[in-house]
């Protein structure tokens, strides 16, 4: 548990005096969706109707900026290795890093949403659905980009295969935190969808952990 | 008994034999099917001759799927049992997977041109099969993505136990998906009962299907064996020089 808490604590920290993967993945929701508000030509009751939809697509695809550098530093550091020396085992060690890495890139999207649901017309009657969803989903989001995080390790042109081997695990999450958002704009009951969400939260939970640490395993070999 | 096949000169013993049967499997299945489909079964009352499509269609996307578990079991007994020829089994059936899907969706998206009007709708089924098709591609482009050849073979053996154990979780969050934006009816709920004049050609072309992966699989491997075999003796010879 020691250790647990030491590695959210050093890559918090490295996150907080670094800043770039916080920056770069709110940047880049912000920016997505101001280029959507253009494309779609900012008549506002389209943009309200599809409001959910892109919040969602952006927000999935800003989560995946950093993915590549989860494992990355540690990866050529050497520091991977100690990790794997420790007594702690290594399942635990990815859960504290996809946490840390999750509160570092993940957390931030979800105060953006809000904003961008502002901008993009979202009727605030789904604020607080969109808020809840995206606080259930983005953890999903972080564990399996995880696993392809450890697995694409060392490779060549690893961002671009990350996105080829997460983007289709990521379709369950997009289409239930999708309806679960809209499910509050029609009055429909939501309660379905986000426990859904919260089923593939603690599905990802239990299981990516240790796919990603065999990945690890597998890859420092 | 994994153990016993990891021998690559035991293994081609065994498989290989079965090459020229599963040629002549494929080729007597397929051509009596494809008579039997193109001539002599009956034309549907509502979609008339495009319904032979389906003969073509319906395998593929069996082995579509066939495939995938096919990579799925394989990687497992090579992450397992550290079996280095499993590895080889599995590298081999994603492209062919992968073929398998594509010919899947092309044919899907003509029928669907010719019975629903249209050459793509946002489908339960047509949708999880495009997203089959990436796995496939995800697959593929993992295990080439390493300097090292034993580290792709890992990763994507890992990768396909991850997709194998998200395919329904995928499959069933799309089909809820679909039902949302439209009613089921685009394609038959329960299925009809099939006639046996085109269950009959069905069958055969399933079975032809299966005989050409089966065929094409040991194809391939037995290449891998003997570019690796030329590797080493490479390797041995710039040696000895």
């Amino acid at each position: 548990m020691a250790i647990f808490c030491a590695i959210i604590a050093n890559d918090l920290r490295l996150a907080w005096r670094r800043g770039a993967d916080t920056l770069t993945a709110v940047g880049f929701f912000v920016l997505a969706a101001l280029l959507f508000g253009f494309g779609l030509g900012g008549d506002p009751s389209l943009l309200a109707r599809a409001a959910a939809g892109l919040i969602w697509v952006t927000a999935l695809l800003a989560s995946m900026l950093a993915l590549e550098r989860m494992f990355a530093a540690d990866f050529e550091d050497g520091s991977l290795d100690g990790l794997m020396m420790t007594d702690a085992p290594l399942e635990l060690a990815v859960l504290a890093k996809a946490t840390a890495h999750w509160i570092a890139t993940g957390l931030p999207l979800i105060v953006a949403a809000p904003g961008i649901g502002l901008m993009l017309n979202l009727p605030a009657s789904a604020f607080t659905a969109l808020t809840l969803a995206l606080l259930l989903g983005t953890p999903t989001l972080t564990l399996i980009g995880a696993i392809g995080a450890a697995l694409t390790l060392g490779a060549r042109r690893g961002g671009v295969l990350i996105s080829l081997l997460v983007l289709p695990l990521y379709i369950p999450v997009l289409i239930f935190g999708v309806a679960a958002t809209e499910a509050s704009l029609s009055g429909a009951a939501m309660d379905a969808r986000l426990m859904a969400l919260g089923g593939f939260f603690l599905a990802a939970l239990a299981l990516a952990p240790f796919a990603a640490a065999a990945a690890l395993r597998q890859a420092v070999r | 008994m994994f153990n016993f096949l990891a021998n690559p000169a035991r293994f081609m013993r065994i498989f290989g034999p079965l090459l020229p049967w599963c040629w002549a499997v494929a080729i007597l299945a397929g051509g009596i099917g494809l008579v039997l489909a193109l001539f002599v079964s009956p034309a549907d009352y509502q979609q008339g001759d495009s319904v032979r499509i389906m003969y073509i269609h319906v395998p593929s996307a069996w082995m579509a799927l066939g495939a995938y578990t096919v990579i799925a079991v394989f990687s497992a007994i090579a992450l397992v049992w550290k079996h280095p020829l499993a590895h080889v089994v599995a590298e081999a059936a994603a492209p062919l997977g992968a073929g398998f899907t594509a010919i899947c969706l092309v044919t899907g998206m003509l029928w669907g041109k010719t019975s629903w009007g249209t050459w793509w709708v946002w489908d339960a089924r047509l949708t999880s099969v495009l997203v089959l098709l990436f796995l496939y591609l995800g697959l593929i482009a993992l295990r080439g993505a390493f300097d090292d050849e034993s580290r792709g073979q890992r990763a994507a053996a890992l990768l396909a136990l991850v997709g194998f154990v998200n395919i329904p979780i995928i499959k069933f969050s799309v089909e809820w998906w679909a039902t949302l934006h439209q009613p089921a009816s685009v394609l038959r709920a329960g299925g009809p009962a099939i006639h046996p004049s085109m269950l009959w050609p069905l069958l055969l072309m399933a079975v032809a299907f299966m005989a050409y992966f089966a065929a094409l699989l040991i194809l391939s491997v037995r290449a891998e064996i003997a570019r690796r075999k030329a590797d080493a003796l490479l390797v041995a010879g710039r040696r000895q020089s």
